[in-house]
């Protein structure tokens, strides 16, 4: 694996505000085929990484490359159309439109045709009650259902990395145990997953390996295993013992 | 003429007016829908749109009444024309967002609408100067056909107006409905950045609103012109602010209530005229702006708040 060409890699990214510097000198590796979780509080950068990663902000300095090539400086349109595609945080679906329509908006930097079919396909097997609810328009659905056509609006993109951004967040226990089967279900089909995740015992029983941020800077990488087996990360992040004592 | 005749004329003339504010209220509609900006300068884009559409006409020989026309010279004529009022004003849109209002994208507050306030009078100057403040005798070159309906006498430039407004509107129905850039475009209307995300480039969704608000208000332009048999350099202040109570009145934001809320105008103006006087139709219009915006903040079929989950 050390050979290989890492899907997506970080080198020394710096990301700011405004003054405020968000990202630290930070540097991940995503190999393809991997589940990667990133752990951390409150603005402790993580979702400034999917921003970087999506291009929402630009990095300061530091490189991003995808399958080896630098990023940083592309369109969000040209990133999904090499393959990276979000679910975002809070789904943020297109409420007034079907969710048919929702999934034609995840493959719209593709053209229509046989292949826009086979993933809908896809997605219609992977989640039955998309197919069945298609007609309906997004905002009326629940929680969980939004995160199942938000999950299947970012497989129409045909991705080769999903970045997810809290896809827990908000749903039901038996939403989120169903939620975490389908990524892994994804990953297996061949995407990878780089996901952001309050909830570190779910994201790291999935995970195969995992990086930890603190205001801005990566204190902590290491297999989803020497991570569980963490004592600072069971105190911050696994709720073995009380917080208060950790901080 | 009984009173049942006057009602079917007054509806006749509502609805043509109704025509010019709908086509100039979807504009208002779009650019709003898109980025939350009220865009006065759409007021004169208007009035800009019926002084091309009168230079047409008459470089193509169309002289004040005199000249008429009919069959396929006819039809050939006003298609061209409205084809090219339209990419004109179009072109003037787009060029108003591209170098005016998109420097200022990002910055908050009033800035771009004060802008557009500043675009409008500039677009009213220039006009000014150029063709002067007079009343001009617009060409129309319709054969003077009318129907009798009972007492109510209905003229073929009515009918071309009402064909043009559907036909526009259909159109765009369908353009936002079922193409892949009206998809962006509603997507981007309820979530921009998720549609940056979904590969939507945002810039060319906003040129898009651009343009084709424009093109509909040089439409309108062209429609008052024969309807009127009138351009002037002012028409743009009544014109708009009707239009733009149109669009709140149907839910500024809203397609079909811009469309629902200019058939409303027309006719409330119309009616308004019949029954209590012209002198009063601007407080029977303004009235009504502020009893929906007491009970229905939203408009007619607006939504108060975008709701995003």
């Amino acid at each position: 694996m050390a050979t290989e060409t890492p899907l997506l890699e970080f080198k020394g990214v710096n990301t700011y505000y405004g003054d405020m510097h968000a990202l630290k000198n930070v540097n991940y590796t995503i190999m393809k085929g991997e589940i990667i979780s990133l752990l951390g509080g409150n603005a402790c950068g993580k979702s400034t990484t999917m921003k970087t990663i999506m291009g929402v902000v630009r990095p300061k300095t530091g490189t991003v490359l995808f399958n080896g090539k630098p990023i940083e400086t592309l369109a969000t349109s040209e990133r999904v159309q090499r393959g990276i595609a979000p679910v975002l945080e809070a789904r943020r679906l297109f409420p007034r439109m079907t969710v048919y329509e929702n999934l034609e908006m995840g493959a719209y930097t593709r053209k229509k045709g046989p292949e826009f079919n086979e993933d809908l396909e896809r997605v219609y097997s992977l989640f039955p009650r998309v197919k069945e609810r298609r007609n309906q328009l997004a905002g009326t659905m629940s929680g969980g259902e939004q995160q199942m056509v938000a999950i299947g609006r970012a497989l129409m993109a045909r991705p080769r990395l999903i970045c997810m951004d809290e896809p827990s967040m908000g749903l039901s226990p038996l939403y989120v145990e169903q939620v975490f089967d389908i990524i892994q279900t994804i990953n297996k089909q061949g995407t990878t997953i780089f996901m952001v995740e309050q909830n570190a015992s779910m994201a790291l029983s999935i995970a195969h390996r995992g990086y930890v941020l603190q205001t801005g800077m990566v204190v902590l990488s290491g297999t989803a295993e020497e991570l569980r087996n963490n004592e600072n990360i069971k105190q911050a992040y696994l709720g073995e013992m009380n917080v208060d004592a950790a901080a | 003429m009984t009173s049942g005749d006057l009602l079917l004329q007054q509806a006749i003339n509502g609805l043509s007016l109704g025509s010019i504010y709908a086509l100039l209220a979807l504009g208002f509609t779009l650019v709003y829908g898109i980025m939350e900006l009220i865009n006065f300068s759409h007021f004169n884009v208007f009035m800009v749109g019926s002084m091309f559409a009168m230079l047409i006409l008459q470089a193509l020989g169309v002289v004040g009444q005199e000249t008429v026309m009919s069959g396929v010279p006819l039809i050939a004529i006003l298609v061209f024309t409205l084809a090219v009022t339209m990419l004109l004003c179009g072109a003037l849109g787009v060029s108003i967002e591209r170098f005016l209002l998109r420097p200022l994208r990002g910055i908050k507050g009033p800035a771009a609408m004060i802008t557009t306030i500043g675009v409008s009078y500039v677009l009213f100057n220039l006009v000014l100067l150029t063709l002067g403040t007079d009343a001009k005798n617009f060409p129309n070159p319709l054969p003077p056909i009318v129907w009798q309906i009972g007492g109510a006498t209905l003229r073929l430039r009515e009918v071309l107006i009402w064909v043009i407004a559907i036909l526009l509107m259909g159109g765009l129905t369908y353009f936002v409905q079922y193409t892949k850039i009206g998809r962006a475009m509603r997507a981007t209307a309820q979530d921009p950045d998720a549609a940056r995300m979904m590969g939507v480039e945002v810039d060319r969704v906003v040129m898009m609103s651009f343009f084709i608000s424009s093109a509909l208000a040089g439409a309108s332009g062209m429609i008052f012109g024969l309807y009127y048999n009138l351009a002037k350099v002012d028409i743009g202040f009544a014109a708009g602010l009707r239009a733009f109570t149109a669009a709140v009145l149907g839910g500024i934001g809203n397609v079909p209530g811009a469309m629902i809320g200019g058939v409303i105008i027309g006719l409330v103006e119309a009616m308004s005229g019949q029954v209590v006087g012209t002198a009063w139709t601007d407080v029977v219009i303004f009235s009504l702006l502020v009893l929906v915006l007491v009970f229905r903040p939203a408009g007619l079929l607006g939504r108060l708040a975008p709701n995003k989950s």
